[in-house]
């Protein structure tokens, strides 16, 4: 058996005021290693132990901010870099709507960050013993008694003055409490493997529960009904032809809906008495601007002189303000989107027929602004 | 036992006659300017009176609000001050006297006074029932007569149990706030919507009341904070009055902060996931042209600075930060409310001139004079309440 040494000499007090009257008077003599124990916290007693204020402010704020910083590198990343999805026709990246995510993350750093390390840091948790415990003053004091002990590692301890001092506060009971030098260690241990081990472990089992529970016990096939479905997909194996193949061509003649099929191929010469069926109404007009802009200006320029923005990666067209072109008439125009010219592409299947017969009206407006007719004046 | 011991050492000290002085001085140099305003520019300036009247009804209001939260909560840290949040109230008393010239200018004003609007305009006539100008006279006057009526039930209870010192005064009180909370809660936001969300009749916010609400608590808690902390430091309260109390009322301070942020901030969010042409309109107009800078002004004064200033523990314990930061979120809140009125007036962008340099002046006058006048011959400290004893003792 080892021997038991002191730890310290406790008093107890009947009321939350005689409580704090003794500490002022126990702070005031200069002691530095006691604590006060209560059943709950009492009002005002930082201020009559002279504490300083708390580091824990901080370290919430600390973690608060990095919490903050976690939640705007998240949600920009997620949304902006990693999967850019068009919500609402947003920008990519919409900060407001992000802000209850990143508040959300700020306070959940912000609190379980600083829970943690009040635990860890200041009640230096995975220390279990200390030499109150299980003394009967612990036991006072956690029913209904409030308590104050005086450490004899305090450079002022002399065991008579803190005795005498206890009786002249007027405590009820003055006790001296004893410890097992083996039983106590005061070393912070978390860094001791037995605690990681433990960590460890208990990490393990409840990923491991949670994942078992998940994914086996609980586990539910995804709703994927709607992407398997009875139903020829592009590109797919059928058996049901026998030349194998899911797709297939359109039995010879079929129209699509909607589609004209163009009389005049290669033929300028008929395809120019067609005559343009739009009216330059302000929407035709705005209509063919857009398309015109879209589609034709980055090789003839915006204003048709040519000025094409391609840099010399594609021969410059020429102007479509030449003279031939001018004197042409809306059905030739038509005909070269139709079936391009020489080097031009064709633009057939790009612009429905209305929006060709539109962008021929902007083409006509363009050519109007450099060659102004006489009426136009007036 | 001598009165002294009874009353926990209160000595009675009247204010000094400088400060209602100042207060007089300030209050003339604001009306006569507003007078002149009214007949120069009288749109412009019947716009300022509806901030003046906003202002005036945030402090009067919410300081009755903390006063009948007191009783209802049964909050002790509170007890020693509350005096002075009973003094800040009486400046409902003038609220329809500023609200006169308003009344007869309503059709400058508010769109939806013009009949022939209402009928012509399908989405105003069906809000006909609701906006015409006979039921908003009479709901401001229910209103304003209900203020005055708890003002003067809870003050003179109050008032009387410094002499009589009953504790069923207490009881009574409590019964009364409890009364008072759902029709503050009520007029504080019907408030809002008559006077400041109907200069856009076609707009609506279902938070808008909330809103309000959210700047009246702060502008009421500032002006008491700056009362209470300027009154103990002369030693116009008890002593004994301190870090603790401050603190607490530097938490509120800074939770009202936030929580005007939070709805500022929620209605904000709504309006801008939605997208919907009849709603967005409210905040692009606050944000077109010049309005755009007082949008970010209001973030940065009513929420940035007053966040960082009160969020440390020294600084809400700090007598002289509290005054600094409670004159400028008081500062903050007028500026709110100019945001919330004036692009009505201005489309265009904001305009400042000496028209709306008047009436701050005038509020601040009408302010300092009636808490001056109202505490004169009274006591600071409502010596008669049983629970003032441990309010004075109250450690956080
Ligand atoms: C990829 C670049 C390019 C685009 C895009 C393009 N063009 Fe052309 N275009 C040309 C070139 C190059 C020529 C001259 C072809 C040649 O050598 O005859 C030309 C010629 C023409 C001509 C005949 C001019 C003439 O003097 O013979 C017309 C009309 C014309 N384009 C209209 C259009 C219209 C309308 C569009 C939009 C639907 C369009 N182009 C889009 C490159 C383009």
């Amino acid at each position: 058996m080892s021997e038991k040494k002191l730890y310290s000499y406790t008093a107890l007090f009947n009321t939350p005021d005689e409580i704090i009257h003794a500490v002022e008077k126990v702070s005031e003599k200069g002691y530095k290693n006691y604590d006060v124990n209560t059943p709950y916290p009492v009002h005002g007693m930082d201020g009559a132990m002279k504490l300083p204020p708390s580091k824990l402010g901080y370290i919430a704020l600390v973690l608060g901010l990095s919490g903050m910083m976690a939640g705007l590198l998240m949600t920009y990343w997620m949304s902006a870099i990693d999967y850019p999805i068009n919500i609402g026709g947003k920008p990519i990246f919409s900060f407001p709507a992000y802000i209850p995510i990143i508040f959300e993350i700020t306070v959940l750093f912000a609190a379980v960050g600083t829970v943690l390390a009040m635990l860890l840091f200041f009640f230096k948790l995975p220390n279990n013993s200390h030499p109150l415990h299980g003394t009967n003053y612990m036991k006072a004091v956690s029913s209904d008694k409030f308590g104050i002990s005086i450490q004899v590692d305090d450079k002022l301890f002399v065991k008579e003055e803190v005795i005498n001092l206890f009786k002249e506060l007027g405590s009820t009971e003055i006790n001296p409490v004893y410890y097992d030098e083996v039983e106590i260690n005061y070393k912070n241990k978390i860094f001791e493997p037995k605690f990681i081990m433990f960590l460890v472990v208990a990490f393990i089992l409840t990923s491991g529960a949670t994942y078992v529970t998940l994914n086996k016990l609980m586990f539910m096939v995804p709703f994927d009904w709607m992407s398997n479905q009875e139903k020829v997909i592009p590109q797919s194996k059928s058996m049901f032809y026998s030349d194998g193949f899911g797709m297939r061509t359109p039995v010879e003649g079929t129209i699509a809906r909607g589609h004209i099929p163009y009389p005049y191929k290669g033929d300028l010469e008929a395809a120019s008495a067609m005559p343009n069926p739009l009216l330059p109404t302000k929407e035709n007009m705005k209509l063919g601007q857009q398309k015109y802009d879209t589609f034709c200006s980055l090789c003839h320029g915006y204003h048709g002189e040519g000025d094409s923005r391609l840099r010399g990666q594609f021969p410059n067209p020429p102007s479509l303000h030449s003279e031939k072109v001018r004197n042409w008439s809306d059905g030739s125009i038509y005909h070269v989107i139709m079936e391009g010219q020489n080097i031009m592409p064709a633009y057939s299947s790009q612009l429905t027929n209305d929006e060709k017969w539109a962008v021929i009206l902007h083409l006509r407006a363009l050519q109007r602004s450099l060659n102004a007719k006489e009426t136009d004046l007036q | 036992m001598s009165s002294s011991l009874t009353n926990f050492g209160y000595q009675q000290k009247e204010l000094p006659v400088k400060v209602r002085n100042i207060g007089l001085a300030l209050l003339l140099i604001g009306l006569v300017l507003a007078v002149i305003g009214y007949f120069v520019e009288p749109v412009r300036s019947m716009f300022n009176n509806i901030i003046l009247l906003t202002f005036i009804i945030s402090i009067g209001l919410g300081s009755l609000f903390f006063v009948a939260l007191e009783y209802v909560t049964g909050a002790i840290w509170s007890v020693p001050f509350r005096r002075v949040m009973e003094f800040l109230a009486a400046t409902l008393l003038i609220v329809p006297i500023i609200a006169l010239p308003l009344l007869f200018n309503l059709h400058d004003i508010f769109h939806w006074t013009h009949p022939e609007v209402m009928k012509t305009d399908k989405l105003l006539a069906g809000k006909a029932p609701y906006l015409n100008e006979e039921f908003f006279i009479v709901r401001f006057l229910v209103f304003a007569a209900l203020w005055i009526l708890f003002y003067y039930a809870i003050t003179l209870t109050s008032k009387k149990q410094d002499s009589t010192k009953e504790t069923k005064l207490t009881r009574r009180n409590i019964k009364i706030s409890a009364v008072f909370i759902p029709v503050f809660a009520l007029t504080v936001s019907f408030t809002a919507i008559d006077w400041l969300m109907t200069l856009e009749p076609h707009w609506f916010s279902t938070i808008y009341g909330v809103y309000y609400f959210s700047g009246t608590v702060l502008a009421a808690l500032a002006a008491g904070t700056y009362a209470i902390v300027s009154l103990n430091e002369k030693g116009y309260l008890l002593k004994g009055l301190d870090k603790d109390h401050y603190y607490s009322l530097g938490a509120l301070l800074f939770a009202f902060v936030n929580f005007w942020a939070y709805i500022a901030f929620s209605q904000f969010l709504l309006i801008w996931y939605a997208n919907l042409p009849e709603e967005t309109i409210w905040f692009l107009q606050r944000w077109d042209g010049s309005w755009k800078y007082i949008s970010i002004l209001l973030m940065i004064v009513q929420f940035l600075v007053p966040y960082f200033g009160l969020l440390s523990q020294p600084s809400k314990k700090d007598g002289k930060k509290l005054k600094f930061f409670a004159v400028w979120i008081l500062a903050a809140h007028y500026i709110d409310l100019y945001w919330l009125a004036m692009p009505t007036f201005s489309k265009e962008g904001f305009v400042l001139g000496w028209i709306e340099l008047a009436y701050p002046i005038l509020a601040v006058g009408i302010v300092v004079l009636v808490f001056s006048l109202k505490s004169k011959k009274s006591n600071f400290v409502a010596i008669g309440d049983p629970k003032l004893k441990r309010g004075i003792e109250f450690k956080l």
